[in-house]
C-alpha cells in the first residue's frame, strides 16, 4: 500500500522550474531514497509534502488524505516528522526538555493551556523519553544544553525528537551531510536499528551513494525536478540513464 | 510545598520575606541620621515597588520567556487603571471590583492587540504594539475625553456616589478593602528607627506574592516550556505539530493581565489615574526593568524594579546641598570638585546614572543583575574550595 502519493507535482520560482511533473508512490514499511544532483529539487519536494511551500498543480495525499494546504503543525500531528539538512533543535533547552515538548505535542495536541501543571511532574513521559534517548544513545547527555552539543549529536536528537513521536512518515533531507565518514557509518547502523524496531516507512533524501545503498528498498532518481527512473538499489546501480544524470557527474 | 520545590521555593519565599519585611529592610537609618535620605520605606514608594513588581513580572511572562519585546504594555497598565477607577467612581470604593475589572478589561484589550501584533515577529512586532500603545495614549488624551478625563485624567471626587458605599454627606470617597482603608498606617517606633506599617502596602505585597507564585506555576509548566520552545525555534516548533500562534497570543494576554492587574492597584493605592500613564516611555521602563533584572529568570524582573524605582526615588533626591554635606570633610577646593563631578549623576540627573547603569549591565552582564549575582556566587564558592584546598593541604596525612 502505498502511504504517500505524489501526482503531477509542478513548482516553479520565477523562472526556474523546480519540479515539473513529479509522479512518487512511497509505499508503507519501506525506506526510499530520493538522489539527484545538487539543485535537482530534492528539498523542494521535500518542502511540499510538509507544508513549508505548496505546489502549483498537483496533489499530495498521505494515508489517504491531502496535506495540500495545511499547516506544517497539522501536517505533522497526522503523523509525518521531519528532519532538517541542517540540524533544527531547541537550542536554548535541555536534550531532556527537547525530548519532552514533542511528547507534550503528541499527547496534548497543537495547543493546550497546561499552565499550571508542573512538567517534573510528568514521569511517564519523562521515562519515555529516557527509553528514546537510550536508543541513540544519548542518555548520558540528557541534561546537557542542547546548542553545546556536537552537530552528530544535534542531528541523533532531532532523530529522536521525531521518533518519539511516533511518525508513520520519517522525512530525512540529507541526514549525514557534512559528517566524516565513521558518524556517516554511525547514522547508518542508527538508521537500520529504528527501521528494524519499528513500523516506519522512511523517505531519505541523500547524497551520498554509500547511505542510500545501504539503507533504501527503492531508489527515486530527480534530475532537473522530474523523476528520471525509480527501482531497486541493484537496478539504479548499473542504470545507464543514471549514470548519465548523476553517477557520471561525481565519476 | 505549594507544589513548587527546590530553589523555586527557596526563591518564592525569599520574595515572600523581602515584600513582607520591606517596611523594615527599606528603613535601615535612624530617621535623624545623615543617612535617613537613602530609607526608601515609605508607603507610597514601597507600593510603587511591588506594583511595578508585578507589572515586570508579567512582562517577563512575555518578554523572559517568549523573547516577543513589546513596546506598548503600558496601554494595559493604562487601561486596567481606567477600568479600576470607573468601578470606584460607580459601583464600590471597595477595591476587588475595580482590580477585577481592570484586570478584564486588560485582557480583552490585549487579545486584540496581540492578536493583531502578533502576525508579525522581531522589530516589526515590537513597532506594532508600539503604536498600539500610542494610539491608546492619544485617544485617552483627546477622542475619549468623556472616558478619560482627557488631560486632567480621573479622580475620585466629592460628586462620586458609588452604588455599593455609603459616603457621609460632603465627604471624598476613599479606597478600602471592606472597610480597611488604604491610606491607613500605624508607625512602629524603636529607639531612633521609624517603620510605616501601611495597609495599602500590605494589600499590594499579598497580591505581588500571589503574583509571583503563579509565575513560578507557569514558568515551570508545560505551557512555560513551549514559551521557552517559541523563543527558542519556532520552524522546529512547527515541525513538530506545534501551532506557535496560540501560545504566544496566551502569553501576550497573560502579561497583558498582569499590566492591567498593577494599574487596577495604582488606581486603588492613590485614586487618580492620566492618560500620561499610557505614554511610551512607561513602556520602556518595564523593558528596563525586566533587562536589567535579568529576563527570563525568576526573580530578575522583581529586582530590577525595585532598582529603577529606588533610583528614581532616592538618587532624585540629592540635590548640591547634600553633596555638599557628604564632601565637608575634604579641603574647600576639592569639596567643590567632587561635587561638581558627581552632581550631573544625582538630582535631576539620575536618569543618567541609571542610563550609565544600564549600558554596563547589557554589555557586562547580558544575564541582568541576577546574572551578576550568581557570578558573584561562583566567585565567592571558587575562593571556599581554595581556601579548604589549601587548609587541607597544609594538615598533615595521619
Ligand atoms: N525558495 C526558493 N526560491 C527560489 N528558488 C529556489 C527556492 N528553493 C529552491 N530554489 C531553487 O530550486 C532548485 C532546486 O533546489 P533544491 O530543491 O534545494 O535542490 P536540492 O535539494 O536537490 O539540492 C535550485 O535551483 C534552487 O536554487
Ligand atoms: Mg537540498
Amino acid at each position: 500500500m502505498a502511504i504517500l502519493e505524489v501526482k503531477d507535482v509542478n513548482k516553479r520560482f520565477g523562472g526556474l522550474q523546480a519540479l515539473g511533473n513529479v509522479n512518487l508512490s512511497v509505499q508503507d514499511n519501506t525506506v526510499h531514497a530520493i538522489i539527484g544532483p545538487n539543485g535537482a529539487g530534492k528539498s523542494t519536494l521535500l518542502n511540499c509534502l510538509v507544508g513549508k511551500l505548496i505546489p502549483d498543480t498537483g496533489s499530495v495525499m498521505f494515508d489517504g488524505q491531502s496535506v495540500l494546504g495545511r499547516k506544517p503543525y497539522e501536517i505533522c500531528q497526522m503523523g509525518i516528522s521531519r528532519v532538517f539538512q541542517t540540524p533544527e533543535i531547541f537550542g536554548d533547552l535541555t536534550v531532556m526538555e527537547n525530548m519532552m515538548i514533542p511528547l507534550f505535542a503528541k499527547r496534548d495536541g497543537a495547543f493546550r493551556m497546561h499552565a499550571i501543571e508542573a512538567v517534573s511532574s510528568e514521569k511517564g513521559l519523562r521515562e519515555e523519553a529516557e527509553k528514546m534517548l537510550d536508543e541513540v544513545n544519548m542518555l548520558d547527555k540528557r541534561n546537557m544544553h542542547s546548542a553545546s552539543m556536537s552537530r552528530g549529536d544535534k542531528r541523533r536528537l532531532e532523530m529522536a525528537m521525531c521518533l518519539i513521536q511516533k511518525p508513520r512518515l520519517l522525512l530525512l533531507d540529507e541526514p549525514t551531510a557534512g559528517m566524516a565518514r565513521a558518524d556517516t557509518n554511525n547514522t547508518i547502523d542508527l538508521l537500520k536499528e529504528i527501521k528494524a524496531k519499528r513500523d516506519i516507512t522512511i523517505a531519505i533524501i541523500e547524497h551520498d551513494m554509500h547511505v542510500v545503498f545501504s539503507l533504501a528498498d527503492r531508489i527515486t532518481v530527480l534530475a532537473q525536478g522530474t523523476p528520471l527512473v525509480e527501482d531497486t538499489p541493484e537496478n539504479i546501480k548499473g542504470h545507464p540513464k543514471v549514470k548519465e544524470a548523476y553517477l557520471g557527474e561525481a565519476a | 510545598m505549594l507544589g513548587i520545590k527546590g530553589k523555586d521555593l527557596t526563591v518564592f519565599l525569599l520574595v515572600a520575606a523581602l515584600a513582607l519585611l520591606a517596611p523594615f529592610l527599606l528603613n535601615p537609618f535612624p530617621v535623624d541620621s545623615a543617612m535617613a535620605q537613602f530609607n526608601a520605606g515609605y508607603p507610597d514608594l514601597m507600593q510603587r515597588f511591588v506594583i511595578f513588581g508585578i507589572f515586570a513580572i508579567g512582562f517577563n511572562i512575555l518578554f523572559g520567556l517568549t523573547g516577543y519585546l513589546s513596546f506598548g504594555h503600558a496601554a494595559f497598565l493604562g487601561v486596567g487603571s481606567y477600568a479600576a477607577i470607573w468601578m470606584m467612581k460607580l459601583l464600590s470604593l471597595n477595591i476587588i471590583p475595580g482590580i477585577v475589572m481592570a484586570i478584564v478589561f486588560a485582557g480583552l484589550f490585549s487579545v486584540v492587540v496581540g492578536y493583531i501584533s502578533l502576525r508579525r515577529s522581531g522589530i516589526y512586532f515590537s513597532i506594532l504594539t508600539l503604536a498600539f500603545a500610542q494610539m491608546s495614549y492619544a485617544l485617552a488624551y483627546s477622542v475619549l475625553t468623556p472616558l478619560t478625563g482627557g488631560e486632567t485624567g480621573l479622580q475620585i471626587k466629592q460628586t462620586d456616589t458609588p452604588l455599593l458605599s455609603n459616603i457621609p454627606e460632603g465627604e471624598i470617597g476613599r479606597a478600602n478593602l471592606f472597610g480597611l482603608e488604604m491610606s491607613d498606617s500605624s508607625i512602629l517606633r524603636f529607639a531612633n528607627w521609624e517603620f510605616t506599617m501601611n495597609v495599602g502596602y500590605y494589600v499590594c505585597a499579598a497580591v505581588m506574592i500571589v503574583a509571583f507564585y503563579l509565575a513560578i506555576r507557569i514558568f515551570r509548566s508545560p505551557f512555560g516550556m513551549m514559551l521557552r520552545a517559541v523563543k527558542s525555534n519556532q520552524q522546529r516548533m512547527n515541525y513538530t505539530g506545534l501551532n506557535s500562534r496560540p501560545y504566544t497570543l496566551a502569553a501576550f494576554v497573560i502579561s497583558g493581565m498582569y499590566a492591567g492587574l498593577a494599574g487596577g492597584l495604582m488606581v486603588a493605592m492613590d485614586t487618580q489615574v492620566g492618560p500620561e500613564r499610557m505614554f511610551w516611555t512607561a513602556s520602556g521602563e518595564v523593558v528596563l526593568m525586566t533587562i536589567l533584572g535579568g529576563a527570563g529568570t525568576l526573580i530578575g524582573p522583581v529586582l530590577g524594579a525595585g532598582f529603577i524605582k529606588y533610583m528614581e526615588n532616592i538618587v532624585s533626591k540629592i540635590n548640591s546641598t547634600v553633596l555638599h554635606e557628604w564632601f565637608a570633610f575634604l579641603p574647600d577646593g576639592m569639596e567643590d570638585f567632587m561635587v561638581t563631578i558627581f552632581y550631573p549623576f544625582v538630582g535631576k540627573g539620575w536618569s543618567l546614572t541609571l542610563g550609565l547603569m544600564f549600558m554596563a549591565v547589557v554589555i557586562f552582564l547580558p544575564g541582568g543583575l541576577v546574572e551578576g549575582g550568581q557570578r558573584l556566587k561562583r566567585l565567592f564558592r571558587r575562593k571556599k574550595a581554595e581556601d579548604d584546598q589549601s587548609s587541607a593541604a597544609k594538615t598533615p596525612a595521619e
